[in-house]
């Protein structure tokens, strides 16, 4: 299950390298201008994203110090 | 008097109360001072953690920048987010290191991982260097905010020697507990204020979800990056430089010592990003006083949220605004305070004097404290403008810690502590150039134009890393043939 700690790289490329792609302020989502609506949405999604890793990191199963 | 004073008196005044009832049931020695015991929950490192986005600097910086240049503003929101996902994997080995070894300071890291008392000291200075422009900045908002907020009755000047004498005292006799319940009910503060300002102020100005087109229309291009200058190059850079450099702060990497386990900093890794995005608010309070108050330039694009504020609110409700800026200065205030001063009598004092006692380093490191804040009151008050580019050249500091750290994380550490020091000073000597010299890569117009909106800081740590292989590699075969020998 270790390999599923390379979803993290995700965000990097979302956030660094996905700009490039959805530099528009149309359309707007929920009142946003779509390059802050892209951000936001990752902002989430990074944080879900940390909880799988989480949830299959063994390392905070065995009640370790 | 006006309505508005009661209430910044009663944020000093609770600062004061907490930090000091913060003591309570705790022998202060080295250990409790500077590193809670090494004893603090989740919620404590949660909030001394997430202490870093919600200081004087995002407060006004944050609402300021999207107030005065728009979309270049969410590179704040994508950083701490990177830095985030960073901690969940770099952290715990750095707190089980610390806890090992009975660390204190950052410097005592690179101490102990390169066996090398000199590296610590250069380590010190270069965190010093960063810290104090980053206390000046906290010192010179709260006076910013105390002035504006008070409605001019209590001068900046004033404020400033208030705040630093709050903040001293507290951190005199409570060290890091003092910071943390102090953060306590700043974040609640914070919390409360800006999701309230966010929402309010584009409903009262511009009615539900029409903000941003009014923008759009009032000023085309202002919510995207521009094609210029900070362009999707600088933005990218500048994402990538702060986020590695986010854990280097001093202060920042000093909380993680506090944490009671490894599993209580890889939780924050899940909720930090979510609670980064109450800085959305803060931009929402910035695009609304575009078009509400216009006119601010330079620096005082940094007044934006107060100055939407005076024209929409009572002063009362100024006043509690206000508050919350003094806290948003005080904890982080607080927190460079004890890292300085630890930093000092720890790793600077200890190393003329390595038969000093911990109990002797914590009475200088105490003593410390007051003499700190008032050089940091003494730059605030005489400084200009040049501040906010001490604290990018504060921050390009920092960032030249991250190589050598990150390799000492390895199994095999190929940095040797000759390359650590060499890479690190050349780092730092090339950020100190290009800061005095004010030079970047415009001055040099036959590059192509994305090269040209890279962030200079890129440049030094590329230096930092290139002369820290060289050197390691250097001395690592000028060592083999003799070490061949021996054997």
């Amino acid at each position: 299950m270790r390999s599923i700690r390379w979803l993290a790289v995700v965000p990097f490329l979302a956030l660094i390298v996905g700009p490039f792609f959805v530099n528009r302020a149309a359309p707007l989502i929920l009142g946003l201008p779509f390059l802050l609506a892209w951000i936001v949405a990752w902002i989430l999604l990074t944080s879900l994203i940390m909880a799988v890793i989480y949830a299959a990191d063994p390392a905070n199963r065995e009640g370790e110090p | 008097m006006n309505g508005a004073l009661p209430f910044i008196a009663a944020a000093a005044l609770l600062a004061l109360a907490l930090g000091f009832l913060a003591r309570r049931g705790k022998d202060m020695n080295l250990e409790q001072w500077t590193v809670g015991g090494r004893g603090f929950g989740a919620i404590f490192v949660f909030l001394l953690l997430a202490g870093e986005i919600y200081t004087t600097f995002t407060f006004l910086g944050g609402s300021g920048f999207a107030y005065g240049k728009g979309a270049p503003a969410y590179y704040i929101l994508c950083y701490g987010t990177l830095a985030y996902v960073l901690s969940y994997f770099m952290l715990p080995p750095i707190w089980r290191y610390a806890k090992e070894n009975r660390l204190y300071s950052q410097s005592d890291f690179f101490v102990r991982k390169y066996d090398s008392a000199t590296l610590g000291v250069i380590v010190a200075l270069v965190d010093i260097a960063a810290l104090i422009p980053y206390l000046v900045l906290q010192f010179k908002g709260l006076g910013i905010i105390v002035e504006i907020a008070g409605y001019g009755a209590i001068s900046s000047t004033l404020a400033i020697w208030i705040g630093a004498v709050v903040v001293a005292a507290y951190v005199m006799v409570s060290g890091v507990h003092g910071s943390a319940w102090t953060s306590v009910a700043k974040d609640i503060l914070i919390l409360a204020i800006v999701i309230f300002l966010g929402i309010y102020l584009p409903f009262h100005y511009y009615g539900g979800g029409s903000m941003f087109a009014a923008i759009d229309q009032a000023k085309p291009g202002f919510t995207v990056l521009p094609p210029h200058g900070e362009s999707l190059w600088w933005f990218s850079s500048t994402v990538l430089l702060t986020a590695l450099g986010f854990y280097m702060w001093p202060h920042t990497f000093g909380s993680i010592y506090t944490a009671k386990s490894a599993t209580v900093i890889r939780k924050n890794a899940i909720v930090l990003p979510l609670y980064q995005l109450i800085l959305l608010f803060v931009f929402f309070v910035g695009f609304a006083a575009t078009l509400q108050v216009p006119g601010l330039t330079g620096p005082d694009i940094d007044l934006a949220l107060f100055k939407l504020s005076v024209k929409t609110f009572d002063p009362w409700f100024v006043g509690a605004i206000g508050a919350t800026g003094v806290l948003t200065a005080l904890v982080p205030g607080s927190m460079i305070l004890i890292t300085a001063a630890t930093l000092i009598a720890n790793n600077l004092y200890r190393a003329v004097d390595p038969s000093a006692d911990d109990r002797q380093v914590s009475r200088l490191a105490k003593l410390l404290v007051p003499l700190v804040a008032v050089v940091a009151v003494f730059f605030t008050l005489k400084g200009g403008e040049t501040i906010v580019a001490l604290l990018l050249m504060g921050y390009s500091l920092v960032t030249q810690l991250f190589p050598s750290l990150v390799l000492s994380l390895a199994h095999r550490n190929i940095a040797t502590r000759e390359g650590a020091a060499a890479g690190i000073i050349a780092g730092v000597a090339t950020v100190a150039a290009v800061s005095l010299t004010g030079a970047n890569f415009h001055t040099l117009p036959w590059l192509p134009a994305q090269v040209q909106d890279l962030n200079i800081g890129i440049v030094a740590l590329a230096v930092n890393f290139i002369v820290l292989i060289v050197v390691s590699l250097a001395m690592r075969l000028a060592a083999a043939p003799a070490h061949a020998a021996a054997e």
